[in-house]
Order: C-alpha cells, then sequence, then structure tokens
C-alpha cells in the first residue's frame, strides 16, 4: 500500500507548535475529506503525541520535534519523533494513569488517548536517543468516496 | 485560551473559552488558582461550553484544582461539556469525581 500524499514537519519544541502540528495534520488528511468527528480525533492523537515529545522527550528544553504525516486513500499513518530523553519501560508508560511527572500536574493519560481516538499506535523508544510514537487511522466516513484520486 | 470568572453567592463560575492543551494550562492554572485562594470562593463551577479543543493537559489542571479546593472543603463541578472532551473526562475517570452538568445553573443549584 503506497501512500497517496506525504508531508514532513519539523519544528522546535515550543509549547505554542502544539496547536500549530495539529492544525497541520488536521488540514492535510482533510485533503481525503473525513468527517467533523474524524478530524478531531487526528488533532486530539497529534496534540498528545507532541506535547509528550516537548515535555517528555526535550524536558522543556530546546530541540527538533519532526511529523511525518502518510495519507491513504482512505486512512493516514503520522509518525511524531523527538531525540530526547527516550523511554525505558515503553510498556509501563502505556498504561492509563502512569505519569513520570505528577509534578508537572500531568494526568498520565495522553497514551490512552491517543489509542482510543486512533486505530494503532506504536512506540520506538531508546534511552538517551529518543522515540518515535507512529499512529495509524482508517475513516469509515471515507471508505470507498475516493476512488477518483 | 481566556477565562471569564463571575462569583455567583460563593461559587466560582469559571467559563473557559478557546482551546485547552499544555500551551494555555499554565495560564488557565493560574487564573483559577488566584481566584479560589480569595475568601469569597468556597465551590467552583468550571463551564466548558466554549472550549473548542482539549486533550489531556486539561484533565491535569482540572484534577490539580480539584485538590486544592477538596483541600478548602469546597466543591467543583462541570457545565457545558460536549461529546468529546466528556470521553476524555470519561477514561480519566474524572467524572467519578465531580459531576458534569447541563448548565451552569444547574450545575450551581445542585452544588
Ligand atoms: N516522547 C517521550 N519521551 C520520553 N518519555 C515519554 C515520551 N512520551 C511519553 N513518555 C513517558 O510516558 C509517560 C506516559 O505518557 P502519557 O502521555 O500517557 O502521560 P503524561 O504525559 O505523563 O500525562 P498526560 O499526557 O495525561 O498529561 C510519561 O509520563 C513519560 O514518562
Ligand atoms: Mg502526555
Amino acid at each position: 500500500m503506497n501512500p497517496i500524499n506525504e508531508v514532513k514537519l519539523e519544528f522546535v519544541s515550543k509549547s505554542s507548535n502544539e496547536a500549530f502540528a495539529r492544525v497541520v495534520a488536521a488540514a492535510f488528511v482533510s485533503q481525503i475529506d473525513p468527517n467533523i468527528e474524524e478530524l478531531a480525533d487526528v488533532k486530539t492523537a497529534v496534540s498528545e503525541a507532541v506535547t509528550n515529545a516537548i515535555i517528555h522527550g526535550y524536558e522543556n528544553k530546546v530541540g527538533l520535534v519532526k511529523m511525518t504525516c502518510k495519507l491513504y486513500e482512505d486512512a493516514v499513518e503520522i509518525s511524531v519523533t523527538d531525540e530526547g530523553k527516550g523511554i525505558e519501560d515503553i510498556e509501563k508508560a502505556r498504561e492509563p494513569m502512569f505519569t513520570s511527572r505528577p509534578d508537572m500536574e500531568r494526568s498520565g493519560m495522553g497514551f490512552t488517548v491517543m489509542e482510543s481516538f486512533m486505530d494503532k499506535v506504536e512506540v520506538v523508544s531508546e534511552v538517551g536517543s529518543g522515540t518515535t510514537v507512529t499512529m495509524f487511522k482508517t475513516f469509515s466516513s471515507v471508505r470507498g468516496k475516493n476512488n477518483a484520486l | 485560551m481566556n477565562i471569564r470568572l463571575t462569583n455567583r453567592g460563593n461559587t466560582l463560575v469559571a467559563a473557559l473559552n478557546g482551546e485547552l492543551d499544555h500551551h494555555t494550562a499554565d495560564y488557565i492554572r493560574q487564573k483559577l488558582d488566584a481566584e479560589m485562594l480569595k475568601s469569597t470562593t468556597k465551590n467552583v463551577v468550571l463551564d466548558f461550553s466554549k472550549v473548542t479543543f482539549m486533550d489531556s493537559s486539561g484533565i491535569g489542571v482540572i484534577m490539580g484544582r480539584y485538590k486544592n479546593i477538596q483541600k478548602l472543603n469546597g466543591k467543583m463541578s462541570l457545565a457545558g461539556v460536549n461529546e468529546r472532551i466528556r470521553r476524555i473526562f470519561e477514561m480519566s475517570g474524572l467524572l467519578k469525581l465531580m459531576s458534569a452538568y447541563d448548565s451552569i445553573d444547574e450545575a450551581i443549584n445542585k452544588m
């Protein structure tokens, strides 16, 4: 399955770029015309992944966050990468309510939100080199609608 | 994101407007904390009817304020929560700690 379109975005780890990244992802995905609910799902999941890169990956220091979006006829794959701290125990990190930063009033729900709004969430991470979160979602409202593409 | 604060008796009504994420959470946290320290505030209603986006950062802000108000023997409830935001609240167990009402008036009456 080859993507019909692809976009790559690189931005500094500033919290003001969280809104920017999720709007870019939603605008890109809009090309295949998913419904409002599905677009909001993508926006929320991207916001979680990018926020994690900024606060956990780079621990609010300066770094580059990369986002890649691959568009298919009725689906999208979005990867968010940081070259920050990395995750020691991925399984534990993905558990609902697990947070390493309760001091920052984090609730430990980011991965749970990503998993419930997207179909698949994959995490690859290495301590000291960084983390890539790849999320996949099929838009059921789009299926069969874009045969002309 | 901005926030409008109104006092209704000893209940502080905080109407949030815009997108609540990690970037805007700090500002909302500061505004709420400053107001909640005032002796006129016993209970808090958070009005979500004009919140156009929220991610898990919102849960952190609410949980944090909830803990503070509880220490002062006050209560907290929510109003105007849309389907999507409700889903995130449900995931986090937040609705086991506080109720969500359709309107601000209902939230105040049932406080
Ligand atoms: N990009 C990352 N780099 C390093 N650690 C990460 C990264 N993403 C997540 N983590 C780790 O996984 C944990 C769980 O992440 P999750 O997003 O579920 O919760 P949280 O960010 O702590 O809280 P919330 O998202 O509810 O504000 C984090 O506390 C952190 O320890
Ligand atoms: Mg998170």
